[in-house]
């Protein structure tokens, strides 16, 4: 995760508290949205960034998972087609894994 | 309409393992940090031989030795499936980095770049005999004021001079251009100089290698994404010129287009028009490559136990000329553009640049034979996190198919499979974004293999914080019908003349 | 889940990106705090 995004996130947190704060991602690929909800869960396991060996708390969520909370219309102009192109099922089970 | 044609592309890579490692913002952001972190001590063992640079296919693919289809068929991963390659390839070649810091000096008209004596007097030996760039004028300064290994030292240590280093020795230096001016700094003008030198390689590879003579370029447009100026003009140019000027385009003007990964496309549209409204008959754009981006996924390739695959400066050229009858066209009816009010999302976006101007030329999305988006290498980006981006592409064009009932859902994959080519440009920004396959697309064209590409161009224009919008643009590259349309078709004037005197001669009697 | 949250989105230019869903994010009646677009190429 890009070291300047990790110093944001570290700001906004201490702002508003990891229960008012969530984190959306809109990652490619499971493991780099994976990587992105760790750090901003557990710290930055690269050990590169603000966020290293910081424990934020935050919970990610990848922007497929709001499916049903987000207005139809909205989601289908915004996001449908992206459905059809990434492996939604393995994005959204690796994201999940670091808000247990 | 009378459109203009792609007369000649050619493809420049240098290997730079030495600028990777210490030019590369990713390793300078770590020394920055931590002179002696994991990744920077662990970095060298991962940096690839020439040889192995020079046999890996999909370098193979960019200086067109070997065909995005031929790529296709080797397994991957493809640094573990070499092919006998050459150096020299139909479309350009693979340079050694020695080589190129000779380049570099011989294109630096400022006397910035210091070479220490013998590795100068080496490189000068054999750039001398090397086939496209021996009758190079400024050849000369390789004769000229060279460096003791001391004073390379010195001029690093106390001046912040970057260091240039071959094989693991310091073999020179970038000085800086002023000594309190950002812009005009060691870093920024090792960047500008490489881009130049970069640049300048592919179009000596082009004048090489096509009929094109330099006298006879009227305009060249630069598409980088680098600035060039000092501190009152940060991005004032011209690197263009510059670049024109060292391989002896004394007729020619120029000017640098940018627009992030998307400036070639751009700058092609630009080409197009100055041609096609007869401004300019012989139009060159041309890129040259970004030291910037070298390792930039490095700390990933390292991770994962891989050679550190983004070695590699990439560079090119294309001729946009008026219409021959045999060239591919450019189809200046259909041009695709991300408007400022397109919207960000991928459809949106991916609507406004591919089937707005299919439709506009009356196109099915599967009319189109082949497409080149961003064309990375996937494994450069798979494990960074990005994913394979022209496979994305691919299945974003045939996801629309199937929002426009053009194809079934069902039969996506296939649609991907049929138009599709696997990525083989460094991720070295610009250098992917579609132009790494007009040398291609222009030989199958000609041999009758395809009919028709969509070269296509997409930029992050936040990067600059000046926006958030996106951009894209792109064209159609097509058959060239061989009808030539000379503008005055005399047989037709006749024709409405005598028409005309009928009628007179008609309403005289009535 | 997403009424009344403050939400930092980060988007992917080769996935989705920022914009797209800080759209459905608003419209979800979510509030936008920080949104930006990586970008690995």
């Amino acid at each position: 995760m890009d070291l300047e995004n990790q110093a944001r996130i570290k700001d906004l947190n201490d702002k508003y508290g990891n229960e008012d704060l969530i984190v959306v991602l809109g990652g490619a690929e499971a493991e780099a949205s994976g990587l992105a909800a760790e750090t901003v869960a557990t710290g930055d396991p690269t050990f590169a960034g603000p966020l290293a060996g910081v424990s934020l708390g935050l919970k990610a969520y990848h922007i497929f998972e709001f499916k049903d909370e987000v207005p139809a219309d909205v989601y289908e102009e915004q996001i449908s087609m992206m459905e059809m192109v990434l492996d939604v099922d393995e994005i959204v089970d690796e994201v999940k894994t670091y808000r247990k | 309409m009378n459109f203009p044609v792609i007369k000649g592309a050619a493809y420049a890579l240098i290997q730079a393992n030495g600028m990777l490692f210490y030019q590369g913002t990713t390793q300078t952001s770590e020394r920055l940090k931590n002179s002696q972190s994991e990744h920077l001590q662990k970095l060298p063992e991962h940096l690839r031989s020439f040889d192995q640079a020079v046999s890996y296919p999909p370098n193979q693919a960019y200086i067109g030795n070997i065909t995005p289809d031929d790529l296709k068929q080797i397994p991957q991963p493809w640094y573990e499936n070499p092919v006998t390659g050459a150096r020299d390839g139909k479309h350009g070649e693979i340079m050694p980095e020695d080589e190129f810091l000779g380049l570099m000096k011989i294109v630096d008209s400022f006397e910035l770049v210091v070479l220490e004596e013998s590795f100068q007097a080496g490189v000068k030996e054999k750039l001398q005999t090397h086939p496209v760039l021996n009758d190079i004028e400024d050849i000369t300064k390789l004769d000229k004021t060279p460096g003791t290994s001391d004073e390379l030292e010195q001029l690093v240590a106390e001046q912040s001079a970057q260091p240039l280093y071959f094989d693991g020795k310091l073999v020179g230096c970038v000085k800086r251009a002023h000594e309190f001016d950002e812009a005009l700094s060691s870093e920024v003008m090792l960047g500008n100089i490489a881009n130049k030198a970069s640049a300048v390689l592919a179009l000596k590879q082009m004048l090489a290698k096509t009929d094109l003579n330099p006298e006879d370029v009227d305009y060249i447009i630069e598409c980088s994404e680098e600035a060039c100026g000092d501190m009152n003009q940060r991005g004032g140019g011209n690197f263009a010129k510059a670049v024109g000027e060292m391989c002896g385009c004394i007729n020619a003007t120029g000017s640098d287009t940018r627009s992030f990964c998307a400036g070639p496309a751009h700058a092609l549209v630009e080409a197009a028009a100055l041609v096609q409204s007869g401004i300019f008959a012989n139009v060159v754009v041309v890129g040259g490559g970004c030291t910037a981006k070298l390792g930039m996924n490095s700390r990933d390739h390292v991770k994962k136990e891989m050679p550190a695959l983004e070695d590699m400066l990439g560079a090119f050229a294309v001729h946009i000329s008026e219409n021959d009858g045999i060239n591919p066209v450019i189809r200046t009816d259909a041009i695709g553009r991300h408007r400022i009010g397109s919207g960000a999302s991928p459809q949106a976006v991916m609507t406004a640049i591919v089937t707005d101007p299919l439709d506009k030329a009356g196109y099915k999305i599967t009319d189109v034979d082949r497409y080149a988006p961003e064309m990375q290498n996937p494994e450069i980006t798979k494990p960074a996190g990005a994913g394979d981006v022209p496979q994305a592409n691919y299945k974003m064009i045939s996801a629309l198919a199937v929002k426009r009932g053009e194809i079934e859902r069902t039969e996506l994959l296939k649609a991907v499979d049929s138009f599709g080519m696997p990525g083989f440009a460094p991720t070295q920004g610009h250098i992917p974004s579609g132009v790494p396959f007009i040398g291609h697309a222009r030989d199958m064209i000609l041999k009758g293999k395809i009919t028709r590409t969509m070269i296509i161009g997409k930029g992050s224009l936040f990067l600059g914080r000046l926006s958030n919008l996106f951009d894209g643009v792109s064209l159609l590259m097509e058959k060239n019908d061989g009808k030539v349309d000379t503008g005055f078709d005399q047989e037709a004037v006749r024709l409405m003349i005598a028409d005309a005197m009928r009628d007179f001669a008609k309403a005289f009697r009535e | 889940m997403l009424k009344g949250k403050k939400v930092a989105i980060l988007g992917d230019r080769d996935g989705i990106p920022g914009p797209a869903i800080e759209e459905c994010i608003k419209a979800a009646g979510a509030e936008v705090v920080f949104s930006t677009t990586e970008c690995f190429v």
